[in-house]
């Protein structure tokens, strides 16, 4: 199949950046939408051209470092799936589609589609986790933990930290991300003993990262390439308003 | 000819690890090591390169220890890192299931798994370790999959007949490695570990014969700056990617570790692969990369391909029951499709090259859930694989559930690696090795879940121990960045980064690395001649200058230059690629993943020859390798032949 | 803005059921709004009540905007460079129109307290008479009127049934049976809500309440 692709190019996070446009001919429908964006690049390499840089790693939807906006949906048009598992057979022959890089202040562009997520990660830093020093442990089955909860707090758990929440709420907001891991440490036994100041501590480091508020739009959840439900919003709430509450 | 390829020199030892009574041999070395005072930790620093489950584990221990860290790692945060790929899960021996597990038990089947290739001690220790890493990841709030009373489920893997997989649905491998990652987070908030991410290890500094930093660079900035600590651990995983075409991530690459071999590491094993046999077949020349689905299929799904070559392009459905060759249960009838890895590609190989493969190309078998379906329903189908039957679907875009699967092996692991002593470290004093770049515990194949279990007891458990009593002799006096050495190493990245950007070409980085897979996947893949070798080496060599005279790396080295960072990594493959295959001619016996069409039974199974073999390849890097030769002895588990009929 | 949503809502609801006193007609009508000032009488003095509920109503409005500026400044701040594409958002309209709407609601509060509280805008404006102000006010040939007041009551039904949810969610509800029973109690609600107050203009328009 032919297409266009309408790309964001920006060579540095000084460089304003435009729109460019390039056609893509004799995709296979089976490729997926970065093998599209790697032939694209090929041509433009021979062509004595910039490459376009993007992020991405295993291809296979779980390490979360992909992602770009397509058409204006994170991931692109299928739901639950990251853009390394996109397939050029969801596009018509002939389509053009536009290719934006992820736009919050909390995610500054480095290059073209590549972002800088180190936001996630300093939320992280600030709470998201469980203090277990190596050697600590009480043996696995010292504390059993009630089948629904652990289902739950896997599904929760399952968060790739790809960014796609930020990229499509209206507000440029991560709660769906920082809710993620509150909800995974906060529904297990082992996560309890910080569980007030984990919440009140992410929220914080969230806020200083320039993140925008939450408005419970649910779009993030719309776009979450592993479902992560908007529930869970509510259960940080729960959880910060307790942890306030105690101060 | 060989004599041209390589030489053969002294005979190397593991002197660091104890003899005697193989139970307590970890118990003794902890005891013997060197401790270093608490207060002086904070004095002392470590270089930790890669966060994956083993680098993650181990800069996070380490920093808790109260050692300085700094951490490197390519992907733009540490919570990328590949380990995070890893589906089916990680064995331990809890003995839960009280169904006649034990540490022993545990030890035995890997020295065996591995094709008696493998050290005793090392697979003792893992085995030991392995009970503390399922407390340590529950600790941390891994949520693994649990039974209605709230205790941890178990599952049996790879055809072991015991129960001892611990496992978080299909993403056992992410859930460890998130586990590492918040440890390490919560290092970095605590200013204990500074993470550097999107920075790219080029070079290992060595001063006076000890590791003493690295040569890093940027990958946004481009800026290329060395950094000095008392100790350097490398993490950086596998070499899968030499062969392009594989179920690794797209910028897994052998650079750290090849560049310590050439500063004088010896390189263990490395034509030792793991080929996996349940992955989805490339569907075009566009391929990236190739996708596993989780061994656990074949415990329902039935392998076959046409009886007839001429059946090949017809649909699966259009070919009656007596034309169907299940080939699996055919040949293998008391283990069928459940045979071990190595086994099950093999003989998936062999079929297609018969010319009765299916699919693009003849390369695919089919994966056959009509009987599973017909037996269970399709409900019990869906539950148990309806996350993999909707994978296969998105990327394929064939409804396993109407169809049968198509499905090829593809490269999936790397068992060799830089060669490490019972102390996980290197030739190189103070160069450490963990995970899957070292070459310790796996032998010539490795087991089912068996993964996740080495790289969190070297991070975790093992280094952080064994990693003191180098310290010990510490702080060590501080590096002048002007010194030789020093500005050697960073003058030979800056040198090569210049190369290869002044070739300026006619070919792309992605056509070199992809003509080198199919080198690869050809000669050295599931099934090796001396012939194929021998002519892949004159291939690769071809091939290697061809690149360095017509590779075109597009922009400046001082920004953002994904084509520029490719290069460098299969520059690098290219050298390892010829030491694979040479380490491949020279081992003319079939061990584990490494299959030579020489040494085969009259059946057409693998044949080991002990005798000749029964040693560790460690390679030292040179104009012509040199081989060193450190030899394995089983007081415990005596070799024998695996047998699958 | 949960707080303070959640306040304007339960006005609202006794609002609009002291609306339907209407239908029992002028009297009955008149002499709730005489009641509404005599409220706590005699613990508090005549009137006293009604101020008290103003100052309270306009500070959870003042604290309502407040809190909604802050959001939609720190949106604006969160995401500097807007995308190129951007189809509509995908979730419901309600969820989408929260600040227009809100902006819409507070031009017609005002002009609703010039129309009826102070009675500027009224074209009886007899306060001792509001059943009258009421007939006048939506009388067919101020249709305009009509049509102004159901925009800005389906305005407040949107604005509801979303921020309601919202409202739940940010104080913490967090069970997927939960979302379901709010997201339905908010719907059922919002539709009460603008049924209740649009019956007011519609029987004066159709002659039912004269």
């Amino acid at each position: 199949m032919d297409i266009q692709v309408r790309v964001w190019r920006q060579s540095g996070p000084e460089d304003k950046g435009r729109m460019v446009t390039y056609d893509v001919k004799d995709i296979s429908p089976d490729a997926s939408f970065l093998e599209m964006l790697d032939v694209l690049n090929e041509k433009l390499i021979l062509d004595g051209d910039d490459p376009v840089a993007f992020d991405h790693d295993c291809r296979e939807g779980i390490c979360g470092m992909c992602g770009m906006m397509i058409n204006g949906v994170a991931h692109g048009p299928e739901r639950a799936t990251t853009t390394c598992q996109l397939h050029m057979r969801h596009f018509k022959d002939g389509d053009t589609i536009d290719v934006e890089p992820w736009r919050a202040s909390a995610f500054p562009v480095i290059k073209d589609l590549v972002v800088n997520r180190g936001a996630f990660d300093r939320i992280i830093a600030a709470g998201g986790y469980i203090t277990a020093p190596t050697g600590t442990a009480p043996d696995a089955h010292a504390t059993p933990v009630p089948k629904p909860d652990a289902d739950a707090a896997f599904e929760a758990a399952t968060c790739i930290g790809c960014g796609a929440c930020v990229a499509a709420c209206p507000n440029g907001s991560s709660m769906l991300f920082t809710a993620a891991k509150v909800a995974h440490l906060g529904l297990l036994p082992q996560g309890q003993p910080e569980r007030d100041s984990r919440v009140v501590d992410m929220l914080e480091a969230q806020d200083e990262a320039g993140f925008g508020g939450c408005t419970n739009m649910g779009e993030c959840t719309t776009v979450c390439p592993k479902g992560i439900p908007l529930s869970l919003i509510g259960r940080l709430n729960n959880d910060y308003r307790k942890a306030i509450g105690k101060r | 000819m060989t004599d041209s390829l390589w030489h053969e020199g002294d005979p190397i030892a593991d002197t660091a690890a104890p003899d005697g009574p193989i139970e307590t041999r970890w118990e003794r070395r902890t005891f013997a090591a060197k401790l270093v005072n608490p207060a002086n930790r904070r004095k002392l620093t470590v270089i930790v390169v890669g966060t994956g489950l083993a680098g993650g584990s181990a800069a996070a221990t380490l920093a808790e220890a109260g050692y300085k860290v700094r951490s490197y790692c390519y992907q733009d945060s540490p919570r990328r890192a590949h380990s995070i790929a890893a589906q089916g899960g990680i064995n331990a021996a809890k003995n839960y299931r009280n169904d006649g597990d034990s540490i022993y038990r545990l030890f035995y089947d890997t020295v065996k798994g591995g094709d008696f290739r493998a050290r005793e001690s090392n697979v003792y220790r893992l085995a030991q370790v392995s009970v503390n890493i399922i407390d340590q990841c529950v600790a941390q709030g891994v949520p693994f999959a649990r039974e209605y009373g709230g205790l941890l489920d178990n599952r049996s893997f790879g055809g072991t007949q015991v129960s001892r997989t611990f496992y978080a649905r299909g993403q056992t491998g992410q859930q460890l490695l998130l586990g590492a990652y918040q440890a390490m987070e919560r290092q970095i908030g605590l200013g204990n570990i500074v993470m550097n991410a999107r920075h790219e290890m080029l070079e290992l500094i060595v001063v006076d014969g000890r590791a003493r930093g690295v040569v890093v660079r940027d990958l946004v900035t481009g800026e290329i700056t060395t950094d000095f600590a008392d100790a350097v651990v490398l993490a950086s995983g596998g070499y899968g990617n030499v062969f392009f075409l594989s179920t690794n991530a797209k910028g897994c690459n052998v650079t750290a570790t090849w560049r310590a071999h050439r500063k004088g590491a010896l390189f263990a094993n490395p034509c030792y692969t793991q080929i996996h046999p349940t992955c989805i077949p490339e569907s075009g020349t566009h391929q990236s990369k190739l996708t596993l689905m989780s061994e656990s299929l074949r415990n329902d799904g039935r392998v076959w391909v046409p009886r007839k070559a001429e059946d090949c392009g017809k649909p699966a459905a259009d070919i009656p029951e007596e034309d169907r060759d299940y080939y699996l249960e055919r040949i293998y009838p008391s283990f069928g499709n459940l045979v071990p890895r190595d086994i099950a590609s093999r003989a998936a190989k062999n079929v297609c090259d018969e010319g009765r493969g299916v699919g693009p190309g003849g390369l695919g078998v089919y994966l056959d859930f009509a009987d599973a379906i017909q037996r269970l329903g399709r409900a019990a189908v869906e539950a148990k694989y309806g996350n993999l039957f909707e994978m296969y679907q998105r990327i394929t875009g064939e409804d396993p559930y109407e169809v049968p699967m198509r499905i090829y092996p593809a490269v999936h692991y790397t068992m060799g690696g830089l060669w490490v002593d019972y102390d996980l470290q290197s030739t190189i004093p103070g160069l450490f090795v963990i995970g899957e770049a070292n070459f310790s515990d796996h032998g010539a194949n490795r087991l089912g879940a068996s993964a996740l279990m080495q790289g969190l007891a070297d991070g975790y458990f093992v280094l952080p121990n064994t990693i003191n009593n180098y310290l010990a002799n510490g702080p060590f006096e501080s590096v002048s960045p002007d010194d030789p050495a020093v500005v050697e190493a960073r003058t030979q990245v800056e040198d090569r980064l210049s190369r290869l950007l002044a070739v300026n070409g006619d070919r792309t980085v992605d056509s070199f690395h992809r003509e080198l897979g199919h080198i690869m996947w050809e000669y050295c893949g599931m099934e090796r001649t001396e012939e194929g070798l021998t002519k892949a080496i004159g291939l690769i060599r071809g091939l290697r200058d061809e690149f360095w005279t017509r590779v075109k790396v597009p922009g400046t080295g001082e920004q953002l230059n994904q084509n520029l960072e490719k290069a460098g990594r299969v520059a690098d493959f290219f050298e390892l690629a010829e030491l694979m295959c040479i380490d491949a001619l020279h081992r003319a016996e079939s061990a584990g993943g490494h299959f030579r069409a020489e040494s085969q039974t009259p059946d057409g199974e693998a044949l080991r020859h002990d005798d000749e073999f029964g040693y560790v390849a460690a390679w030292e890097y040179g104009e012509v390798p040199t081989l060193h030769k450190e030899d394995l002895t089983f007081e415990y588990v005596h070799p024998s032949t695996r047998s699958y009929k | 803005m949960a707080v303070s949503g959640l306040l304007l809502v339960g006005f609202l609801a006794m609002h609009m059921l002291g609306n339907l006193k209407i239908f029992f007609g002028a009297d009955s009508f008149n002499h709730y709004a005489h009641w509404l000032r005599t409220v706590g009488v005699p613990l508090l003095p005549e009137g006293w009540f009604l101020w008290i509920q103003r100052f309270a109503l306009t500070a959870a409005v003042i604290a309502h905007i407040a809190a909604a500026t802050v959001l939609a400044r720190r949106a604006r701040r969160a995401r500097p460079v807007r995308y190129v594409h951007r189809p509509k958002v995908q979730g419901s309209y309600a969820a989408r129109t929260m600040r227009w709407g809100g902006v819409i609601i507070l031009l017609f509060v005002i002009y609703h307290i010039l129309d009826l509280t102070t009675g500027t805008l009224n074209p009886v404006a007899d306060p001792e008479h509001p059943y009258r102000n009421v007939v006048a006010d939506f009388a067919p040939g101020r249709w305009y009127v009509t049509l102004f007041y159901t925009l800005a009551v389906v305005s407040v039904g949107f604005h509801l049934r979303h921020g309601l949810f919202s409202a739940a969610r940010t104080l913490g509800q967090r069970t997927p049976r939960g979302e379901r029973l709010v997201r339905a109690a908010a719907l059922v609600l919002s539709v009460a809500l603008v049924a209740g107050y649009l019956s007011v203009p519609f029987a004066v328009l159709t002659g039912l309440v004269d």
